[in-house]
């Protein structure tokens, strides 16, 4: 197990699994607080679109995808503030279309797509140079923007009505939440793929807001459970030659399952 | 003249096309312990919206005399929150002030001790000053609400607006936050929603009944005992509601 670290992709794949973990780890709070978990699984599932549509036209399918996450953030984005009771279905729709049209992209590709199943359930192990440049900007980026606008943004997540009427423009970090989190999302979708991004963004967050008492602690209990899951994950998938992103979110569930387990039968 | 705070005139507001306000006019003066009553839908939150500058006005004018953004502190309704949400006492209180006291460049994580001053001072307030560093939602509904009129007073608000403050919160928990809103009303103006007649003739000195319409009562020109005044509001309101069936 040992010598697997002295390999250069090894290397790359936990520096790829700690960034991607302390984004999420941050990102996955705030949809965690804010109630998002199903408006960010329309956001990872319209990328699928991004991915069909750059395997048709022989473009790199990680701009396809981020191109895609971006438009579904936007869109949800926008509709939600035009029309928050009825956003549920209009998530649906970001969802479904998103998925319909990398499916009749990658239908009308002649030829045999191996690329596709790394990006559906992940491929840590197969981790860029040029990934790792993204994964650390966008980690980067994402702990100035929480140092910088903490207070609005933990007041437009409690409540944002007051923070409206203090002269925070809550419509902008609600955007600015989105567009960091379909970036997340992207980066994400390298370690655990876009069908299972959901989990790594939610199962650590929800152990690390019941073991919080404010939302800056929840983010970095949330970031270094979600580094245990995913070298946890990435070690098991090595080990014995799984799917990273499986490998990954079975941990996560593992540790989940365990933890309620503990809470019911030891704590009050 | 001079102890006016809030003019309202000719107001009406629509949502989509359906009428929600008619034509309401009334003033707040200094001093006073005002409440809103009326049935649901009856368009009291609306116009609390409207008062707070959250949504636009259509039709009337709202005058505010010497009152400008930051002097009005504003209790939202007890239920609207998420209780699993990881913040404590401090947190919230916090967010009164906005981002006025927020000075760095890249940390504005940690509050200054001149911000937790200004914390405790407004917890001093409402008897909660030793909870500063509790969890919110180990508090009790009570509790909350008063750390959210802790949170109000931040800015030393020169009218407090509460909508249904004690909506879900226990007998013992509703007389606590009216005795400090009595207790309030010697500093500052009270504009309160409230569905507890009681409430309404035991603190009260004008009252709003909204239903779509609005009809005006001061309760100080009405030499009654509480009893009788309790009787009276419940007579007369039921009087409105007959006239509106008319």
């Amino acid at each position: 197990m040992i010598e697997a670290l002295h390999y250069t992709f090894f290397q790359n794949a936990i520096i790829a699994a700690i960034l991607v973990s302390i984004a999420s780890g941050i990102i996955g709070s705030l949809i965690v607080v804010n109630k998002m978990s199903f408006l960010t699984g329309g956001i990872a599932h319209s990328s699928y679109g991004g991915i069909g549509l750059a395997i048709f036209l022989g473009l790199p399918i990680f701009w396809g995808a981020t191109f895609f996450a971006l438009m579904g953030a936007l869109i949800i984005a926008f509709i939600s503030f035009k029309q928050r009771e009825r956003i549920d279905v209009f998530i649906g729709l970001v969802w479904a279309v998103g998925m319909a049209i990398g499916v009749v992209f990658v239908d009308l590709t002649p030829g045999y797509h191996g690329d596709l199943l790394s990006y559906l359930f992940g491929s840590i192990l197969a981790v860029s140079k040029s990934d790792l440049i993204f994964m650390a900007i966008l980690t980067l980026v994402i702990l100035f923007f929480i140092h910088r606008y903490y207070r609005e943004i933990l007041a437009i997540s409690y409540d944002s009505t007051y923070a409206s009427l203090k002269g925070i423009n809550a419509k902008l970090f609600f955007t600015l939440i989105l567009v960091f989190a379909s970036l997340t999302i992207v980066a994400a979708i390298k370690v655990v793929g876009l069908i299972l991004v959901i989990a790594l963004m939610t199962i650590p967050t929800y152990i690390a807001e019941d073991l919080s008492n404010s939302l800056y602690e929840m983010m970095i209990k949330s970031s270094i459970i979600s580094i245990t899951f995913t070298l946890s994950g990435l070690f098991l998938s090595y080990k014995f030659d799984l799917t990273s992103g499986a490998a990954i979110i079975l941990i996560s569930a593992a540790f989940f399952l365990l933890y309620l387990a503990f809470k019911h039968f030891f704590i009050k | 003249m001079k102890n006016k705070l809030i003019e309202v005139k000719n107001l009406s507001f629509f949502y989509e096309k359906e009428l929600v306000l008619e034509n309401i006019s009334f003033e707040i003066n200094k001093g006073d312990f005002f409440a809103i009553t009326g049935p649901n839908g009856g368009g009291k939150s609306t116009l609390i919206q409207l008062l707070l500058g959250i949504l636009p006005l259509q039709q009337g004018k709202i005058v505010y005399h010497n009152l400008s953004k930051d002097d009005i502190g504003y209790v939202p309704q007890n239920s609207n929150f998420n209780l699993d949400f990881p913040i404590t006492v401090l947190d919230v209180v916090m967010m009164g002030n906005g981002t006025k006291h927020q000075n760095h460049f890249f940390f504005n994580v940690k509050y200054s001790s001149f911000e937790i001053a200004c914390a405790k001072e407004s917890l001093k307030k409402v008897g909660m000053e030793s909870f500063l560093h509790r969890t919110i939602s180990k508090l009790s509904g009570g509790q909350r609400q008063r750390v959210f009129i802790a949170r109000a007073l931040c800015s030393h608000p020169k009218l407090l607006i509460l909508d249904e403050p004690t909506s879900n919160i226990d007998a013992k928990g509703q007389k606590e936050i009216f005795t400090l809103l009595k207790e309030l009303n010697k500093t500052m103006t009270i504009l309160i929603v409230t569905h507890d007649l009681g409430v309404i003739s035991n603190y009260a000195n004008k009252v709003l009944y909204l239903n779509q319409k609005g009809y005006m009562h001061d309760l100080t020109t009405l030499n009654f005992s509480i009893k009788e005044k309790e009787h009276f509001c419940e007579v007369e309101l039921m009087q409105m509601l007959g006239k509106e069936n008319d």
